[in-house]
């Protein structure tokens, strides 16, 4: 089978992601959700670096699995922040930026 | 080539547990469904010949990062309900229409193209990975390490709360609570002298009636409290006798 196939497995998952960020209204939910965006497109690096023969797809791929790391420890510090300031991890109750 | 029962056994686990992003209600299951997201990406990178990112993959994320987010659950805890209040008017058609058309979009424009497999495989076995890693990317490394070390320094600094008033001592406590005239002692333990000794049971006062607050105000949310009406219905009873209770 070719390895195109995971490509399209990798969309599929990130579209899933996406309909979670979109739809979603807690946040760590949400979260989660870019977590599996991020990793649809590590999928995707790493099936075309079997494509490609080469493995620059794969250190690619481990250099966003080091930045999502980053990411997870400071968004979810900020979500405990926000749920520390509200008491609600809800992404729609924080609207003082609104007008 | 990948033999397609795995293929489609590693879609299967991850796809149908992705979905609970979308339908599961409460955060903890949708956690423990991305796990297995996550072991079942893992299965691919090894079928996709990049055994080290697999092991990797497990280790960071159903590791560490899931774990991270079941403790960040704990600590805001796991009730936390959603609302189903739109905001945005026909945010959930306009969010899922988005989606949708992004994923119909992705798949048939990646399901058109031809590409010439490579013959000679690469396999990322950690001896290739680390030549990679820190020859050609080595300037990369060092910057991930700047990055690792602010976000570690970040998250502290984020959830760090500096006391703005000075520490209050046990004594100060309690002579304020006496004060305000509030209850002295401590709220009565749950279970005490009830005919149940148990979490979930009122205790009962020297008059034999249960008293509400002396259960755990938690379980009364999630309604797991025995009701204290039905044993006092039972105390008031004439027609039981004294030995029956």
């Amino acid at each position: 089978m070719d390895p195109i196939n995971f490509v399209i497995l990798a969309s599929v998952l990130f579209a899933i992601g996406a309909a979670a960020v979109l739809l979603r209204r807690n946040a760590i939910i949400a979260f989660m959700g870019v977590e599996l965006m991020l990793n649809a497109a590590n999928l995707a690096l790493v099936a075309f670096s079997r494509i490609h023969g080469e493995i620059d797809g794969q250190i690619m791929a481990f250099f966003v699995l080091v930045v999502a790391a980053a990411e997870v420890v400071v968004g979810l510090a900020i979500i405990i922040a926000v749920f520390r300031a509200r008491q609600t991890i809800s992404l729609d109750e924080p609207a003082e930026l609104k007008g | 080539m990948v033999n397609p029962v795995l293929f489609w056994i590693i879609a299967a686990i991850t796809v149908i547990p992705a979905l609970s992003l979308l339908f599961a209600r409460k955060a903890v299951h949708v956690a423990m469904s991305i796990v297995l997201v996550m072991v079942g990406l893992a299965t691919a990178y090894v079928t996709l010949g990049a055994p080290f990112l697999g092991m990797v993959q497990i280790v960071v994320y159903t590791g560490a990062v899931m774990m991270l987010f079941l403790f960040v659950l704990m600590l805001v805890g796991v009730d936390q309900r959603e609302d189903l209040k739109e905001t945005i008017v026909g945010q959930r058609w306009i969010g899922l229409f988005t989606a949708a058309g992004l994923g119909a979009f992705l798949v048939s424009i990646v399901g058109r193209v031809t590409i010439a497999v490579s013959d000679a495989p690469v396999t990322g076995e950690p001896d290739v990975v680390a030549v990679m890693l820190f020859e050609k990317y080595v300037l990369v490394i060092e910057v991930l390490g700047f990055l690792l070390i602010t976000a570690a320094v970040g998250a502290l600094v984020l959830t760090h709360t500096p006391r703005l008033r000075p520490r209050r001592t046990q004594l100060e406590v309690q002579r304020d609570r006496v004060r305000v005239g509030a209850d002295p002692v401590n709220k009565p333990m749950p279970g005490v002298y009830a005919r149940h000794n148990a979490l979930d049971v009122p205790a009962l006062d020297p008059e034999g009636q249960p008293i509400d607050h002396s259960v755990s105000r938690v379980l009364k949310i999630r309604n797991q409290t025995q009701d204290g009406a039905e044993f006092r219905a039972q105390l008031e009873d004439p027609s039981r006798k004294e030995g029956d209770r």
